[in-house]
Parts: C-alpha cells; sequence; structure tokens
C-alpha cells in the first residue's frame, strides 16, 4: 500500500568519510560532502540550480564558530544564495531536512541542498562531554552535574526495571551496529567487535559502558531536494520522500510522565507514517538515533517495530540485522559509523538514499522498497522522522 | 500588573528559596496548575498571576545512573549517582543522590531533598544547590 504521495524528491547525496579529520575545519569537510552530491548529479548545475540551503550544525564552541550556513554556502560555490543553520542539538539535519521540505512545498525553492556537519574530535572527552550537555536542560540537568550519556542512562536503568532488558542486550545491538560498519567503506569504526568486548568496557555512565556510546568524530553530509515534478530533469532514479514528523517535548527528562521511550519520536513516528500511509510493518529498513545502544532498543519500540519492552528479543533474534526481517542502521550507525552531531541526521538520509537506488554495495538491503530515518535532538527534546520511498 | 524580578515566578527564585529550607513551587491563581519550576507563564491557560506553594521534599527514587565520565567542573566528585526522585504529590526533580552506595539503589525507594549539607562543586551561576540524600 504505498498511496503516500511525494512531498519531495531526493536527486542526489553525498557524506564524507567519517573519522578524525586532522587539519580541516567543518567547512573545508562539508565541501567532500557537497562536491560527491554535485558528482553523482551530472545534469545538476549547483549555481544555476540550488536556490536555498539548510545546514545542521549544533555546535559553535567546537570551533568557536557560529553561522554556519553562510559558512558553508561560501565554501562550496554558492555564495549569494539563502542559507541558514537550523540548531535542534543531535537532530540538527534532521529539523533541516524538514525545513527544507517546508521550502520545498511552499514554492519559494525549487532546489534545496540539505546537510549538516561537525567537527568534533580535536576537543578533549571533558570538552565534548560539557558540550554535547549542552543539549539538555542547564539550570536542572547540567548544573547538577548530569551528562549525556548520564540522560540516556536513566532511561536505560528504567527501561531495565520495567522489562527485565539486561546489559547485554545493549552490547547485541553494538556488536550489530560494528558488524554493518565492517561492510561501509566510510564508517568511522570497520571493525567487528564481541559481546565479552562491549561487556568488559569501562563505565561510562552505569549502566551504559563505553562500547554502549557512539563515537566522537567529524564529518558532513548532504542531500539534494527538488519538487517531484522536476525530478526525472535530474536523476532516472531519485527517491521519494513521502512522510515528514517532526515533535518537541520537555528538554528537561525529568518532566516527562515515562523514562522508557520518547514521546517526540512516538508522536513525529505517528504523523510520519499517517502522511505516507504506512504502517511499521510496511517499512524495509531504518536508520534510528542509536546515539546509545539503549536508544536504539528503545527507538524499535516507539518505532513501531516491536512492542514496549520487546526490543532485546528482535536483537537476540538478529532481526535487525542486515538479512533480518527489519535491518536497522545498515551504515553501521550513529555506533560505529560515528556520530558528527549536526552531520547525523542526513547522513541518516544518504544510507537510506543508497539503500533504495541499489547503491549500497556489501551492506544491500533486498529489494529495499521503503525507507526510514529517526534522527533524536537531546534527551528527546526533538524528533525528526522521515520515510522515503524508492522510485523504482 | 507587570511583575518585579522579585516577584517573577523564576527558576532563579526557586534556588533562592531553597535557602529558606522549602521547595517553593509556582501554582497558577487561575486554572490551579503547579509549576516546578516555576514558570512566568502558564503554559496550559496562559495567565501570569502565580502565588508560591510549597512541596513536600519527601518522595521515591523512579530511576539513577553512577556518572563515571564526568564534566570538568564534576571530576574531582565523579563517581558520582545521579537519580530523578518523584515527590509526594507527583512533581518530580533530578539531582546528585548522597549517602547511598550503589548497592543500596533501588528504583522506589524513599528520598529525601536536602538543602543544607550538600557536598557538590559550584559552577555558574552561583545559586544555592540541594541534593537527595535518603
Amino acid at each position: 500500500m504505498l498511496n503516500g504521495k511525494p512531498l519531495v524528491s531526493i536527486v542526489s547525496a553525498g557524506l564524507s568519510k567519517f573519522q578524525k579529520h586532522d587539519g580541516l575545519l567543518a567547512r573545508e569537510i562539508f565541501t567532500i560532502a557537497a562536491q560527491e552530491a554535485f558528482a553523482r548529479c551530472p545534469k545538476l548545475e549547483p549555481k544555476r540550480d540550488i536556490k536555498s540551503m539548510f545546514i545542521g550544525h549544533m555546535g559553535e564552541a567546537y570551533e568557536h564558530q557560529g553561522h554556519m550556513g553562510a559558512i558553508i554556502a561560501d565554501w562550496i560555490g554558492l555564495l549569494g544564495i539563502p542559507a541558514t543553520r537550523c540548531e535542534a542539538a543531535c537532530g540538527s539535519s534532521g529539523a533541516a531536512l524538514r525545513t527544507g521540505i517546508y521550502a520545498v512545498m511552499s514554492g519559494l525553492a525549487d532546489v534545496v541542498m540539505v546537510g549538516g556537519v561537525e567537527k568534533m574530535s580535536h576537543r578533549t572527552t571533558a570538552e565534548v562531554t560539557e558540550y554535547l550537555a549542552m543539549a539538555s536542560d542547564y539550570p536542572f540537568e547540567q548544573y547538577h552535574g548530569i551528562t549525556f550519556p548520564g540522560l540516556y542512562a536513566l532511561m536505560a536503568t528504567r527501561h531495565m526495571h520495567d522489562y527485565g532488558t539486561k546489559e547485554e542486550h545493549f552490547a547485541m545491538a553494538a556488536v550489530k551496529n560494528h558488524y554493518h560498519a565492517s561492510l561501509n567503506p566510510k564508517a568511522h569504526m570497520q571493525k567487528e567487535i564481541t559481546i565479552e568486548t562491549a561487556m568488559q568496557s569501562r563505565y561510562v555512565a552505569w549502566p551504559l559502558k563505553l562500547y554502549d556510546c557512539s563515537l566522537v568524530t567529524d564529518g558532513a553530509s548532504c542531500i539534494i531536494l527538488t519538487k517531484p515534478e522536476i525530478a526525472a530533469k535530474y536523476t532516472d532514479n531519485p527517491v521519494h520522500i513521502i512522510g515528514s514528523g517532526q515533535a518537541s517535548d520537555s528538554i528537561g527528562l525529568y518532566e516527562r510522565q515515562d523514562f522508557t521511550s520518547l514521546n517526540s519520536t512516538k508522536t513525529a513516528a505517528k504523523n510520519a507514517y499517517e502522511m505516507a500511509k504506512l504502517s511499521p510493518q510496511d517499512i524495509d529498513l531504518a536508520e534510528v538515533h542509536d546515539c546509545f545502544t539503549s536508544a536504539e532498543l528503545i527507538a524499535y519500540e516507539d518505532l513501531g517495530f516491536c512492542k514496549p519492552g520487546e526490543s532485546g528479543k528482535l536483537l537476540e533474534n538478529n532481526q535487525t540485522k542486515i538479512g533480518g526481517s527489519i535491518p536497522v542502521n545498515t551504515s553501521g550507525g550513529l555506533k560505529a559509523k560515528g556520530h558528527p552531531v549536526g552531520a547525523t541526521g542526513t547522513a541518516q538520509t544518504y544510507e537510506i538514499y543508497l539503500q533504495l537506488t541499489g547503491q549500497a554495495e556489501r551492506r544491500q538491503v533486498k529489494d529495499a522498497k521503503t525507507g526510514l530515518t529517526h534522527n533524536v535532538g537531546g534527551s528527546g527534546a526533538t524528533a525528526a522522522i522521515h520515510i522515503y520511498r524508492s522510485a523504482q | 500588573m507587570s511583575n518585579t524580578p522579585e516577584t517573577f515566578f523564576s527558576i532563579e527564585q526557586f534556588y533562592q528559596l531553597l535557602t529558606q529550607g522549602k521547595l517553593m513551587a509556582g501554582k497558577c491563581l487561575k486554572c490551579g496548575k503547579i509549576h516546578l519550576p516555576p514558570r512566568p507563564l502558564c503554559d496550559t491557560c496562559y495567565t501570569t498571576q502565580f502565588e508560591w506553594t510549597q512541596i513536600p521534599n519527601k518522595g521515591h527514587l523512579l530511576t539513577y545512573t553512577i556518572i563515571h565520565i564526568a564534566p570538568t567542573q564534576f571530576q574531582n566528585l565523579a563517581p558520582y549517582t545521579i537519580g530523578i526522585i518523584e515527590l509526594e504529590g507527583g512533581l518530580k526533580l533530578p539531582g546528585i543522590i548522597q549517602d547511598v552506595s550503589q548497592e543500596k539503589l533501588k528504583i522506589g525507594m524513599t528520598l529525601t531533598v536536602d538543602f543544607s549539607t550538600c557536598d557538590i562543586p559550584q559552577n555558574w551561576p552561583k545559586w544555592p544547590k540541594y541534593c537527595i540524600k535518603p
């Protein structure tokens, strides 16, 4: 039942390798992603066609640099077009994508570039911990020494208490995502790990350990959106976005009713599924926001891939591994591909674009027609969800 | 009538009132909703008229974690315990839990918000701090 009308079409996409990009600034890393997107789409003339740009970028603190929209426009040869930075913490480029859809559907811009970038790896662990925490509530969370892993740990503890989820289940998500990343030449950590390695790693915020945490890395991603009616001018193999949902929730985790699910995800998912006229069972593969492994388990439940409390079983049965019933994070996810926060949302879209156009090589999901991305800001004060359909 | 800074139902006022040994929330004079933290505009009925209401400092533990990798200002304290407690009446607060060993931590245990003897690093702004104790 694929009768959701395309909102916009994706005619190209680009992604830098996720790694330590020593000696490069964010703007320079972005040129790598943009150059790939331009090369993939020879019929696109960037200076003639791209009318607007939205760039996800979380933090001024990393490079002491704000105002990333205009900088990126300049560095990729588009000086003059309206270019705006979108900030929703780790959900910045998911929110930029939603904004790009507004721009195309409003009729103000027929071709729009949406992307994201973050340069983080030159900072110390303490600095990154502090900067990432800025996505949480200052007066009641940061002020009391609550870190970002700490917030996700608070959710994990309650999930374990309510549903009997074990630390081993979190480790299983890490092992799966590292396996997927071993098939992705652009992933930061292309190395398989064992359950034992994950379980023996040191605690960051109990019950979460080092191998439950996404990687601090540098990277950039971008996609080119067009009105569906003109996509054929640029490519004979576009991917359509047929559902979009974004929702907000209280910045403070403590203010919420429930710590074992994210209301923003559930609301955004409901809206996206309704728009796409699809249900969770219709999704062939998904990229979900596994900033911590426990977040991936909760995402399965919030997105309707299983019932509340049953995410551990999906992992036990390899259902979310390539070859399973609903492969999740075939790119390696934030966990193993890496999480340059501002770049993550559209990097998820890049993976779905490759999969739905049959270009995912060794990690290709067979007969993939419908995909979903789930990008979260902070501990869930923002969630942006998009649903995609191949044109073939 | 506009509020003066002293009568503004603000987060700073919440912290300053801790020095009187009280947990104070803002109660909307129109719809009766109790806001913790207090806020200057009621999110339910959009009025700006509130009164202070004291809330119990006793509650039970909803969830917890032990922070091992800490931000710079808290590194000397690590590892330390963080919890979210539900106060009697249903409002919630997060904070550092002191004087409970990890083995004794249990969801549902009774805890108290303490204003007087917390040994917690001070950061910006210099507001009084609370912590959570048995």
